[in-house]
Parts: C-alpha cells; structure tokens; sequence
C-alpha cells in the first residue's frame, strides 16, 4: 500500500527509502505528502543543482545572490533591486488564463517577500505555429491571464518577448521577471527565529487547488500533446489567482514591513504551507509547531495532507512576536486582510510537527531542514560533449528576398497593448523596444533620482540548439547590447532555464553546457547571475522541447536625460551598420524556415566577448550623448527584421546599397546594431567607433516611401507596415 | 487636495505625484472614513476599485467615503474621477451615464488623441476648444454610454468636454471625458496623470490638471452658485 502511495506522489523508492532512514521509522501519509511535495524537481532542483555551482554570483553591488526568494542589487541612494524570473510552463498549457495569471502572482510575492515593492513586470511567451488552433486559444489565454491580473494587481507590464515556434506546440512557455524596489534598510529575508514567536499565516483561506502543482503537474512531462485524458486530469492542480487579494495582500505586508512588525515573512508558493514553514524554520534554525485545524479554509472536510501541501494562491507566513500580535492583526484589517495565527516557532531539536490543535495529537513530526537539505541531487547521466548534429550546409538563396523580409516581421502591440505598461509613472520606454526603461525613484520617498532603471528578456532556442553552450553565451550578449540601445550598463542577470526531460542524457548535456556558457559570458561581461528557476520536463509525446535558457538583465542608466532614441528612422539621415559585417547563417532564423524541418543550420558564428564588451560600450555612450536618432539591435532576423521593423515603426523609408546578399541580409552574427544618425552627427560617430576598436559603416540613407536593399529588396513602406502590424491579429483571426 | 483610496486602488499614489510636482498638497482620503476633512477638491484616482468585482465602481459607490465626496460635490466642490475613478462615479450617480466593456472586448493600453470640445469645465478651464491632447488611455471598461435623452442634453449643455479623436474603445460620440450640471464634476478615462513629464513621452496632461487645481485654489464662477451660498464646509 505504502509502495504505491510514494510513487503516485512522485516519489522513488530510493527517495522513499532515504525518509524512512531520516526518521527511523516508516513516514505516515501525512509526512510522505509533505517530502513528495518538497523533494520534487521543481521545489528541490535535485537534477540541476549540482550543475548551478558554476554560474558566477557575487560581486560588490550584489546584496542577495541566489537562494532567496529574490536577488537583491544595490542601485544606489539606498535602494535595493530585487530581481528574480520563474516558469509557470506546465499550468499554463492545461489552463493557459489561471496558469499565466497566477504565474504573475506567486513572482509579486516572492518579490515582496524580500520587503521590495513590486514595480514592473516582464513576460516572456514561447507558445507552438498560430496557425494550429490550440496554440492560438493557449496564447490568448495566456495573454488575458497576465492582462487580468497584472493590470489589476497594480504592477505595469513593461515588455517581454512573444516566440511562436513548432518546438513549443504540446509545451508553451510561459517566463515571468519582476523587479521590486525596497529600502536597503528593509530587507527581510524568509527567516523564521526567536523560540515562542508566532506564525501568522495572511491571505487567503486555503482551498483543494493546486494539490501537487509541483510534484504531479510541473515535474513530468506532458504525454499526448492534445485534448490527452491525463493531461486534463492535472487541471485541478492548476491553482487560481485572485488579483484583488494579491494586491492588498501587497499593501497589509508592505505596511507591516514599515511598522517593523515582522521578524521574518515567507510567500506560500509550491508546495504551500508545508514549504513556507520548513524553509523559515530551516533558515532560521529553529523548528515549528503548525496547528492544522487553525488554518482558514475555504472548504470542508479537507485531511491535513491537502491542507499542508495546497497551492491555494495569494498567501503569506508571517513570524512576529507575541507582543505584536494585536497591532498585527488590526492592521491586516484595515486592508481587509485574513490573518490567522497558525504557528509557533520552537527552539530545540528544529523539528517541524503537524498538530491536530496546538495542544492536540501529532500528526507529522520530522527535521524541518530535512525537507531542503536532505532532497536528493541527482548527478544524471550526461550525452558525450561536443556540438550536436545541425546541417552544416545553408538552404540556397531565397527566390524573393523581400518576401521573405516580410514573412518575418511580427508586431507584438496586439500582445502588450492589453498590458498596463506605464504605472507607477516610471516608464520612459515601454515594451516594443528593445529593452524598456524605467525612471528610478526612491521606494518610499518617492524621490527622483536621476538615473534609469532598464530591463530586457532575451532567449534564441534556434541557436541554443545548434550549440548550447555558445548559444546561451549569445543570448546573453544579446541582452547586454539591448540594454546599451536604451544607453544602460548591466547589473545583474536572472535566469529562467526551459529544458526537456532531464533524464534523457541529451537534456543534461544541453543544460550544463547552457550553464557553461552563461557563466563564461558572465563572467567576461561582469554580470552576476543573482537568481534562476530551472524548468525541466518540458516535453509531450516523448519529444523536449529545444533548450531555452530566458534570460532577464538588469541595468543602470547613470543620467537619464532623454529619452532613448528608439527603435525608430527619421528622415534624411544616414543608416550605419556599427560592429563587425558578417553573412554567416548559423542558427538564423531565416534559415531555419527555409530548410522547411525548422532546424537552423550550425556551426553558430564566433562571439568575441571582448568585441562585444566595445560595440556595447560604445553603443551605450552613442545614446546617452545623443548622437543617434534610431537604433535597433541586429538578433533574430538578421538585418533584415532590424531594418524591416525599423521603417515598419517610424513610417519612413530607406534605401541600403552594398548589402553583400541574402547572407549579410539574414545573418544573425552578435555585437551588431543598425542605427540612423543625421547628417551631421556622422563623422563623430565614424570617429568615436574607430576610437573603440568598432567597425562602422555608412550602409544607406532614410527617406521616402519605399524600403529598398539595392539588389535584394524593393519594398513599399506601407507594405512593410502593414506586414509587420497585421501578422499577429490576421494569425489570431482578429 | 484629496485623493480618494479604495482597497484596489492603484493610481492614487501616481495622482498625488502629479498633484505635488504641479504645486498641490495630496493627501489621501481613505474609503471607510465618511469625510473630505477640509480638502478644496477631490481625486478619485484609477485603479480597480474592490477588485471592479460585480461590476467597475458597483461596491465603491457604497463606500463611507463616497457620501462625503457627493456633500462636496453637492456643495460645489471640483471633483475629479479618472479611469476607474469615472467608473466610480457614473455609479455613484455623480455623473450620467456608464461605462461598459471596450469594443474588441479588450483591454487596452495606449497613447490616444483627445480633442477639447468645452472649455466649460474645472478640467479643461485652461484650453481652447480644439486643441489636442495625446493623453494614455488604459481600461477594459471604458466604452461610455448613456440613453439618448442623455445624450442629448450632454451635447445642448455643452457637458462633453473631451472627444477621441480616433476613437478607441466603441464609446458614444467619441466620449472622452464629461462633467456634471455644476461642471464641477468631472470624469475621463485617459489619465491625465501620466502624461506630466516629459521624459514619459507627453506633458499635456499638465494642462488638465493645472485647471483642476486652480478650480480647488480660487473657487470661479464656473462653480454652481449653491457652494458659493454655502457657509459651513466651503472648502478652503
């Protein structure tokens, strides 16, 4: 019976083996509920812990690195930045409304969590081709789920990225940032200490939904992609999110923060109460009596496992004192907050019991830190290194290079417009740029600083799976450079890495290597990684989906003066391509789809990270001094989509020459960017690059009304507007 | 100058931000307290007022708080209701008319063009008729709508005082914004709030809000004539 009972939690029966050993005794229901929960992939990263070592993740500017709720970077004036991104993949591809919107609501929390208010918010989509019904009605769910409860919670949406790609057909990802801005002196970490303290638990009254989120639902993969009987099954594990609790929940725990009414607080996320209060315990080194019967419930006859182990949303422990209690409890009220007293924090032996009644039965009883540190890692087998099989030979050269052009421009504005983008009255560049922009004022004065806050998230799973290791490191330079377009300098970096079944080797050797090069592009590029979330299992009917490490930077503009040029032309000036020409097709999209199987050709180009070190630095002081008037990162597309979505967002036309052919057209090679300069300004860019070490070159000039490429491409601009503008409402049938 | 906070509320923090950089002192009026203490005009800021639970603005417009703010208004007193603060007060009864879900069934996040049809009122005081404003919009309910009857006395008593240009959302008449009998009152969906610098890309909200705060400052005659003939609670 027992047997049974760990495997349908999840559970090995070498894992179940290792509890019985814990507590010496066979573990009852109750207890293998709550190591099944926390000792599952998502909660414990036994498969990928002993690989997330390597990542670099100090520095002097970082307060908390990674293994908090959130990462913490110092910016200055005494304002802390918490940063983290995590996957909410599989609920969002069983319900893709509640699966994005409480994806949203757990980040809010683990960034309030840290004592920061959350101030803006990144998403990023990866869902299957538009043209297969499920994807579609997986994209608008997703898109409405984020909208109807970001928009309402109060935390604008300030940009994102939104991939369409048959590799995500039966597994949609759905990545999602968020930034919080607290003061240094405010923050708290999820500790629970001071034997006789109580736990207060805050928010929502615990339901049935969500049970086994992170062991049944996020920790295995999807069998059949479509309308699959087990997959339905998993739907009431999908939790559901109630903004408008979220958002006092925000208010009550901010303001008990300010008062210094709590010695520690903990979201209740995965694994719910079970995890909140063994982590608090276990890093405060303490135990904790949890009286069962005294949690709030929104249903009745709920057993003490469902209870425990619930993923109702919109929930927080708080530790306080007893002395005060009282003011605790009236201020939740004035917010209309549940607050109910559920714990008390012991000393000796950091045991975490389930009582029947503070003074009744026991009805769990095992080491708190047992739950964490004990969780198994898993050093799994590893696929032979070495690059994996892509063709090495590019597809012939296109029949209609401005049709293709076209094929491959998409305005994501049907996706952000029904985002709240400009809250909080912070957002110089909004989504649709290539990183967005935020004014930093202080977190409780409200006072201006002075500086930028920018962020960008970035992801290729073409180049990531033509090679894992330079791919990821591509990705991260990518988001470096969209970050020097708005005139920023990167902080720090948060990663979000979507893989398939880690037990299949090949899945393991794309994550390492993945690991290997984001740390190498860290680490040339100075950029501390100060938090991840691993999503594995990502796959349906057996096949995983493309590596795609998402990753989300942070950076610093020192004087925000101006607003950034923009990813726009103005007429009468001159188009500049600054960094290295190169007509190499490795991993570029436009290859890809034109080998028709969607597989990119490899090997990858050379990424020079001292070179892109230059073309970042001087890309980032063009801006800030003003000598741009446009400019556009060259990534996936190529020139083409930078140049295409360039004339498509400003309206005006240009006109390239010397463009070498449909390599140069298409290549995707890093450390690039088009940018548009006036006349006047021309000389003392060519200067200042040639200072740099940048190759720079005069390409074109704008104006007019057509977009032509001299030999390759001969465009109306209102044909390449409309393309661009219409791709995504026409593929949704809008 | 007070600004109205509902639990839900999310725009009153940026409302007061563009108060004080304008010169005005916010301070916040709490929902469950049933007074405007001694404030000389009201926000009712953007947000999602009780969850817009039921309905935008149905739970609000029971709030204590809104009692007082009809007294000021009755009084005379400039109120101003912004996106969900609109919402608030359509139901409230303040102003006539309601706002319903967007053309499109979307919600909708953006930059629009908005014509100042009235100078007739404490929020566009300062404007020619005609001028244009580019003012961010961001609802899901912002499709204004009202019995012809309705209409038609808005439109003879010169009571719409800002037009979409291009109107985004299926709103009657391209209603924008309206203000009441005593143009004392006052509701739009765009928010003026968010365009007041000018490194958020517009400043002409700046205008709006400057009327608004002069109508609080010195009491005009634009006013009906019961506050001016009101003794206890004139506002100072």
């Amino acid at each position: 019976m027992e047997a049974k009972l760990h495997r349908t939690l999840g559970l090995t029966d070498e894992e179940a083996d290792d509890i019985r050993r814990i507590l010496g005794r066979p573990p009852n229901h109750l207890e293998l509920a709550m190591y099944a929960v926390m000792w599952s992939e998502h909660c414990s990263y036994k498969s990928s812990r002993i690989h997330l070592g390597r990542l670099p993740s100090g520095g002097p500017r970082v307060l908390v690195g990674p293994g908090e709720n959130a990462g913490v970077v110092d910016v200055g004036d005494g304002i802390g930045a918490a940063i983290r991104i995590e996957s909410h993949n599989h609920p969002s591809a069983i319900e893709p409304y509640q699966g994005a919107a409480t994806g949203a609501g757990g980040i809010l929390r683990d960034i309030f969590t840290m004592g920061a208010r959350p101030i803006a918010l990144m998403d990023a989509l990866r869902v299957g081709p538009l043209d297969d019904g499920r994807s579609r009605w997986i994209l608008e769910g997703i898109v409405s789920g984020i909208s109807g409860y970001g928009n309402s919670v109060g935390v604008p949406t300030v940009g994102g990225e939104v991939v369409c790609d048959r590799t995500y057909t039966g597994n949609p990802l759905v990545n999602v940032a968020c930034l919080g801005l607290l003061p240094v002196e405010r923050l708290v970490l999820g500790r629970a200490s001071g034997a006789g303290n109580v736990a207060v638990l805050l928010g929502s009254a615990t339901g049935r939904d969500g049970i086994g989120g992170v062991s049944v639902l996020a920790s295995a993969g999807f069998g059949a992609g479509t309308g699959d009987d087990d997959d339905a099954a998993k739907r009431p594990s999908v939790q559901v999110g109630d903004p408008f609790e979220e958002k006092r929940l925000i208010e009550a725990c901010l303001a008990l923060l300010d008062a210094g009414l709590v010695v520690g607080i903990q979201d209740l996320g995965g694994a719910g109460l079970t995890c909140a209060a063994s982590e608090t315990a276990s890093r405060g080194g303490v135990g904790m009596d949890v009286d069962v019967t005294a949690v709030p419930r929104r249903e009745t006859a709920m057993e003490p496992f469902e209870v425990m182990t619930s993923e109702s949303q919109e929930r927080m422990l708080a530790i306080v004192t007893p002395e005060d209690l009282d003011e605790v409890l009236a201020l939740c009220a004035r917010w209309e907050v549940r607050a109910a007293v559920v714990g008390r924090v012991t000393g000796a032996g950091g045991r975490l019991r389930i009582l029947d009644g503070f003074d009744g039965p026991v009805l769990a009883d095992v080491p708190a830190t047992s739950l964490h540190e004990d969780a198994p890692r898993y050093d799994r087998p590893l696929a032979p290194a070495g690059p994996p099989q892509a063709p090495a030979t590019s597809p012939p050269p296109p029949v209609d290079p401005g049709a293709d052009l076209l094929a491959l421009l998409m305005d994501p504005s049907w996706v952000y417009r029904q985002y709240d983008s400009q809250l909080f009255l912070n957002t110089v560049e909004g989504p649709g740029g290539d990183a967005a922009l935020l004014r930093l004022k202080h977190p409780t004065t409200g006072r201006d600083t002075g500086r930028g806050l920018a962020l960008t998230t970035d992801g290729n799973h073409r180049w990531c799976a033509v090679d894992s290791r330079l791919g990821t490191a591509m990705v991260v330079a990518e988001a470096v450079l969209n970050l020097a377009c708005v005139g920023a300098r990167p902080l720090a970096l948060v990663d979000c890495l979507n893989f398939g079944n880690p037990e299949h080797p090949q899945v393991l050797r794309q994550l390492s290597d993945c690991i290997d090069g984001m740390a190498e592009a860290c680490l040339a590029l100075d950029l501390p990684v100060v938090g991840g979330n691993v999503s594995l299992y990502n796959e349906s009917r057996g096949t995983d989906i493309d590596p795609t490490p998402v990753v989300t930077v942070l950076g610093m503009v020192d004087r925000l003066q101006r607003r950034p040029p923009g990813v726009v032309l103005v007429a009468g000036a001159v188009v500049m391509v600054l960094g290295p020409r190169s007509s190499d097709l490795g991993g570029a999209r436009w290859a890809a789809d034109a080998a028709g199987d969607g597989r990119a050709p490899g090997p990858l180009p050379e990424l020079d990270l001292g070179r892109h070190q230059q073309e970042c630095a001087l890309v980032r002081a063009l801006v800030n001094d003003g000598l741009l008037a446009g400019v556009h990162d060259i990534a996936d597309g190529g020139l083409a989509v930078a140049i295409g979505e360039l004339v498509a967002r400003s309206g005006v036309g240009a006109h390239l020459d010397g463009i070498g052919g449909h390599g140069e057209l298409f290549s995707e090679a890093a450390s690039r960017v088009v940018a548009c300069v006036a006349e006047e300004h021309v000389a003392e860019v060519l200067d200042r690059a040639a200072a740099a070490g940048v190759p720079a070159a005069v390409v074109g000039h704008t104006g007019g009304d057509r977009l032509v490429i001299e030999g390759l491409v001969d465009l109306d601009v209102a044909e390449v507007t409309a393309a661009w503008r219409d791709q995504l409402p026409l593929a949704l049938g809008r | 100058m007070g600004v109205v906070v509902f639990p839900g509320s999310n725009c009153e923090g940026d409302a007061m931000e563009a108060v004080e950089v304008l010169g005005g002192e916010p301070s916040v009026l709490w929902h469950a307290e049933a007074t405007t203490r001694s404030v000389d005009a009201v926000i009712v800021p953007g947000g999602f007022a009780h969850g817009d639970y039921l309905r935008p603005g149905a739970i609000a417009r029971f709030s204590p708080v809104m009692a007082a703010v009809a007294e000021f208004a009755a009084e005379g007193g400039p109120v101003l209701g912004i996106c969900n603060g609109f919402q608030v007060l359509t139901e409230a009864g303040l102003l006539p008319g309601a706002l319903q879900k967007n053309r499109g069934l979307q919600f909708l996040c953006t930059t629009v063009a908005l014509r100042v049809e009235s100078r007739r009122s404490v929020l566009t005081s300062a404007l020619e008729p005609g001028t244009v404003l580019h003012i961010p919009i961001n609802h899901f309910e912002g499709n204004y709508t009202a019995s012809p009857e309705t209409l038609a006395e808005l439109r003879s008593e010169e009571r719409v005082i800002l037009r979409y240009v291009d109107n985004p959302n299926g709103s009657l008449d391209d209603v924008a914004g309206i203000c009441s009998e005593g143009r004392n009152v006052v509701g739009l969906m765009p928010h003026p709030e968010r365009a007041c610098h000018r490194l958020l890309g517009s400043t002409d909200g700046i205008a709006l809000l400057r009327s608004f705060l002069d109508a609080g400052n010195q009491p005009s005659d634009l006013v009906i004539p019961a506050r001016l003939s009101t003794s206890a609670g004139t506002p100072s």
